[in-house]
C-alpha cells in the first residue's frame, strides 16, 4: 500500500469506542469522496467484520498474553478505484493452525459454495458468548468476491502474526 | 401485553414491537460487538406473544447494514416468528432493501431459504 493512498492507519489496543471513531471517519471520508452507495455500503460492511473480528479476539486474549502481543495494527487505503483493509495480530500457534484451516476450507469454495456453507453456520453453527459464530470470514469472502489473502508468520515457539489483505474492488 | 420500545442508537437498530396490533419494526444499524444482549427483550416479548397472537402479525426490517454478530440474532428472531407463524398469527416478512443493495437483498433471500414463512422483498428507492 503507497503512503499516500493511507486513508487511516492504527496500531495499539482495540475497544468499541475506537471502532466506533473509526466507522465514523471512514463513513464521512468516503462521503466526500462521494463514492456510489453500493461501495459505501461493501466497504463499510466488511469494516465492520474485519474491526470486529480484532475485537472479539483481544476479548479472548488469557491475561498472561506477553507484553505487546495484545496489540494490532489496520490500516484502510484505497489503491486507484479499489479499496484494501489490512488486519494484523499476535495470535498463539495452536489457533494459528485451526484458523488457517477454517479459511483455507473457505477459499476452496466457489460464490454459490460460500452462500450455501454461509447458511449451514449462520442455521446449524453453535454462537459463541460474544455472538461470534464463524460467519464473519465467510462473510468477508463473499461481500468482497475475492479470495482471502492471509499470512501467518511464526515469531516465536508460542506465538504467530497473522495477517489479512482484503481487497474490495470498485 | 406491553409495547417494546427501544431507541436506535449508532450501533443498533431501533425496535418496536406492538402486539396488540401485531405489528414490528427492526430499522437502522445492528452492528452491535455482542448482539446477544441486544437482542434478548426482543426474543422474549416474542415467546410470550407466540402463546397469545393476534391473527395478523406484520412484520417490517428495515436494516441499513448488520454485522454477523446480529445475523444470528435475526435468525433467532426469525425462528420465533415461525413459531407466532404455526401459532395462528399470520406472520409476513416484509424486508426492505436500497435498491442498488445486493448484499442487503441476498442476505434477505438467505433467510427466505431457511425461514418458513413468507417475505416479501421491498425496495426502496433511493431519493
Amino acid at each position: 500500500m503507497e503512503q499516500d493512498k493511507i486513508m487511516l492507519s492504527f496500531k495499539g489496543n482495540v475497544t468499541s469506542e475506537l471502532l466506533t471513531s473509526v466507522l465514523q471517519i471512514m463513513e464521512s471520508k468516503m462521503e466526500k469522496l462521494n463514492e456510489p452507495n453500493r461501495i459505501k455500503k461493501k466497504v463499510y460492511n466488511i469494516l465492520v467484520e474485519a474491526l470486529q473480528n480484532l475485537y472479539h479476539h483481544l476479548d479472548k486474549q488469557p491475561d498472561s498474553v506477553p507484553q505487546g502481543h495484545n496489540t494490532v495494527i489496520f490500516m484502510i487505503g484505497k489503491k486507484e478505484e479499489d479499496y484494501t483493509i489490512f488486519t494484523g495480530n499476535y495470535i498463539t500457534n495452536d489457533n494459528a493452525v485451526k484458523l488457517k484451516t477454517r479459511l483455507e476450507k473457505i477459499n476452496s469454495l466457489d460464490p454459490d459454495e460460500l452462500k450455501a456453507y454461509y447458511k449451514e453456520v449462520l442455521n446449524n453453527g453453535m454462537m459463541s458468548d460474544k455472538g461470534g459464530g464463524g460467519l464473519g470470514m465467510i462473510d468477508i469472502a463473499r461481500k468482497s468476491g475475492k479470495k482471502l489473502d492471509f499470512d501467518f508468520h511464526k515469531v516465536d515457539d508460542e506465538y504467530s502474526f497473522y495477517s489479512l489483505n482484503i481487497n474490495i474492488p470498485q | 401485553m406491553e409495547n417494546l420500545v427501544i431507541e436506535g442508537s449508532p450501533k443498533t437498530p431501533t425496535i418496536k414491537f406492538n402486539p396488540e396490533e401485531g405489528k414490528l419494526l427492526i430499522q437502522g444499524r445492528s452492528i452491535p460487538e455482542n448482539s446477544i444482549d441486544f437482542y434478548k427483550p426482543l426474543v422474549d416479548i416474542l415467546e410470550e406473544y407466540a402463546g397469545n397472537v393476534k391473527p395478523a402479525t406484520r412484520v417490517d426490517i428495515v436494516l441499513e447494514y448488520f454485522n454477523t454478530s446480529s445475523s444470528k440474532c435475526i435468525l433467532d428472531v426469525f425462528k420465533k416468528l415461525e413459531k407466532i407463524n404455526e401459532a395462528g398469527g399470520g406472520v409476513a416478512i416484509n424486508w426492505h432493501y436500497e435498491e442498488d443493495d445486493e448484499d442487503m437483498l441476498e442476505a434477505g433471500e438467505d433467510y427466505q431459504a431457511i425461514i418458513n414463512i413468507p417475505f416479501k422483498m421491498v425496495e426502496i428507492e433511493e431519493e
